[in-house]
């Protein structure tokens, strides 16, 4: 048994359920739920070190071989996504403690982070298709009640419109899965991605089909991933909440759609990629475009990040979808400019997984201070808080790219795979949403932290302030530590580069994939008869 | 039976959308849930009628002999049930306290979080 990929789901699952058991200990919750965030940090540093040096790791829970058991399998890409998780984790952990208020903390605060982190690490190990839908449902089940824990009307108009869209998406979702069965036969990735090869050779004509199986999934995680035209539910919602919830949440939720969709659309629907990738490239491009020109509508701190993220996921969708060149050229360039634009895809979620929840962690402690989160009520900043202003202009200009911190290197490489590629039109679109994205970092900047705060802003009001700075390390050590890593990120960037190059060859070659699952040895065909199996 | 199970999970998916796209909160949840319950009963379609004979395997065999039922799709439906009932008795009470707070269950009022 390798309980080492077991871990990251077992110890929140363990921790949410002590927490829940001493519910009326809020601060005990406080350091146990940091100390298990810590310990996730260890098991996703472990599983790293093990996948990178041993290669994809597979687990098949109560012994039964896949398709039968219950496969978890961690490769490099899904272990690097624990291990940022953690660490994103963490640090929200330790500014909660501040920025939560104790009648949330005492309706079950912590325990739910857990329970979130338990679906998204699910989520990123799993190696089953309804597996997969369950760890959503149950990371989706924490989200609900994060958002509206509180119970504000805005949290509550918010909720709607979330719980609304992501039902919908969990009903195509398992209609889509319930066809592919009908299919396939199977709902073990591994598995699939034999099947889907298998039908191309046998069936051609069932191929149609698959492709609309695919648009399927694709509808489906491009809801939770908010993809172009999807994403109406995320500009609506992310402000609602508390600042540290707005920050696990554009870490995290966003993220594992995407995740979703990478390890579907290069391990499974490989079958016709000059349609579905087409799609994908042409939906980013979109994105990319709506989301910053959404963004630079905004006044509002929280509302201008959020908006941005639909931007940024663009940029993921495109590493993914410039596989479509692989249906117009078969040559060794082709093939490594699309690792390369897959490795962009994955060096991109990390640094938005760290640059986006830091700065709506730097928005908590502007609102706390400002009183408020709208550009126009704020003011003085730099001149009060020059640290913040500096953690938060490293944060913005790496979201905006530029070098040499980890948004430039992101944007090098995915823009670099397109050139290669000769996707001039994408290309264009990325640069020109960088530029787009700087001015909306200025506009926050120069209103924030640039001119002077206005007459009426509590800050002039002492009893506030002394009110405000009460417990505000809590909250500056963690946006510290990302604007760390971050800086870090850059400076690293060539072995960053090494490593996800290596988790795209991984994700674009599914034989090792599908290889490091143990296969039961005789894999009788369920009465289908023999012609529907391989 | 195919047919008719299509026809009803056809007519199931356009009462649910039909019911979201209505303002009322209500009429919403209740869309939802139709919205769910076609998709529990498209799985049921969609991996085969096939036999109406328990999968059970007679003793000293490995296999079950004959025709038979599929189990899995049944396994996965009862696993969705069981989340999708966890879901919707969440949203019954987000979607109460929200008539509360807000004062209205007409879903057009609910544009302050809107952009």
């Amino acid at each position: 048994m390798n309980w080492l990929i077991i871990s990251p789901i077992l110890l929140p699952l363990v921790l949410a359920c002590i927490m829940l058991v001493l519910w009326r200990h809020p601060v005990w919750q406080r350091w146990i739920a940091l100390a298990g965030m810590v310990a996730l940090v260890g098991c996703g540093a472990g599983l790293f070190g093990v996948v990178s040096l041993h290669g994809i790791q597979s687990e098949q829970l109560a012994g039964y071989g896949a398709p039968f058991g219950i496969t978890f399998v961690a490769d490099l890409f899904s272990s690097i996504m624990i291990l940022a998780a953690a660490v994103l984790g963490t640090a929200v952990t330790v500014y909660s403690m501040t920025n939560i208020e104790n009648r949330r903390e005492s309706f079950g605060y912590y325990p739910l982070l857990h329970l979130l982190m338990l679906g998204v690490c699910g989520a990123f190990l799993t190696g089953d298709v309804f597996n997969l839908f369950v760890f959503f449902e149950i990371m989706l089940m924490a989200s609900f009640v994060l958002l509206t824990l509180g119970g504000e009307r805005a949290q509550m108009e918010g909720a709607i419109k979330y719980v609304t869209l992501n039902l919908i998406s969990s009903a195509i979702f398992l209609a889509a899965v319930g066809i592919l069965y009908g299919m396939t036969g199977t709902l073990n990735m591994a598995d699939l991605a034999n099947q889907v090869v298998w039908i191309a050779e046998n069936r051609p004509e069932e191929l149609p089909l698959l492709t609309i199986l695919a648009m399927m999934f694709l509808i489906a995680f491009g809801v939770k991933a908010a993809m172009f035209p999807l994403f109406f539910w995320l500009p609506a919602s992310y402000h609602a909440p508390p600042p540290a919830v707005s920050a696990i949440f554009a870490a995290l939720l966003t993220k594992v759609g995407v995740y979703s969709m990478a390890r579907f659309f290069t391990l499974i629907f490989t079958h016709d990629v000059g349609t579905t990738h087409m799609i994908i490239l042409v939906l980013a491009g979109f994105g990319m475009i709506c989301g910053v020109l959404g963004a630079a509508a905004q006044n509002e701190f929280r509302r201008i990040l959020a908006f941005h993220s639909v931007s940024q996921i663009g940029y993921m969708l495109m590493g993914i979808g410039l596989i479509v060149m692989l249906a117009h050229r078969d040559d060794e360039i082709a093939h490594h400019a699309v690792q390369m634009g897959l490795a962009g895809t994955i060096i991109f979620v990390v640094h938005h997984l760290f640059v986006k929840p830091n700065l709506f962690l730097v928005s908590g402690v502007v609102e706390r201070i400002g009183g408020t989160g709208e550009l126009k009520k704020l003011g003085g900043f730099y001149k009060s808080e020059p640290l913040l202003a500096i953690m938060f202009l490293i944060s913005a200009l790496s979201l905006a790219g530029i070098p040499p911190l980890s948004g430039f290197w992101a944007k090098f490489v995915l823009v670099l795979a397109g050139l290669q590629l000769g996707q001039y039109v994408i290309v264009f679109i990325a640069l020109l949403t960088g530029l787009l994205t700087l001015y909306s970092m200025v506009k926050i900047w120069a209103a924030a932290f640039w001119t002077d705060a206005p007459e009426n802003s509590p800050v002039h009001n002492a009893a506030h302030m002394a009110h405000a700075r009460h417990g505000l390390r809590r909250m500056i050590y963690p946006i510290a530590v990302i604007a760390v890593i971050i800086v870090l990120f850059g400076i690293f960037a060539g072995p960053i580069f090494d490593v996800a190059m290596e988790a795209a060859g991984q994700m674009l070659d599914p034989s090792a994939y599908i290889d490091a699952v143990q296969f039961e040895e005789f894999s009788p065909t369920l009465g289908r008869g023999e012609e529907t199996g391989p | 039976m195919e047919l008719i199970l299509a026809i009803v999970i056809g007519a199931l998916y356009a009462a649910g959308l039909y019911l979201m796209m209505r303002r009322n909160l209500v009429k919403l949840i209740i869309g939802l849930v139709l919205l769910s319950q076609a998709a529990n009963l498209l799985i049921f379609t969609a991996a085969g009628l096939r036999s109406p004979n328990a999968p059970l395997i007679p003793p000293g065999e490995k296999y079950p002999v004959g025709e038979f039922a599929d189990p899995l799709p049944q396994a996965l439906i009862l696993t969705a049930i069981v989340i999708g009932f966890g879901v919707i008795a969440f949203t019954l009470v987000l979607f109460h306290r929200a008539y509360q707070s807000i004062g209205t269950d007409d879903l057009d009022q609910m544009k302050a979080t809107d952009t």
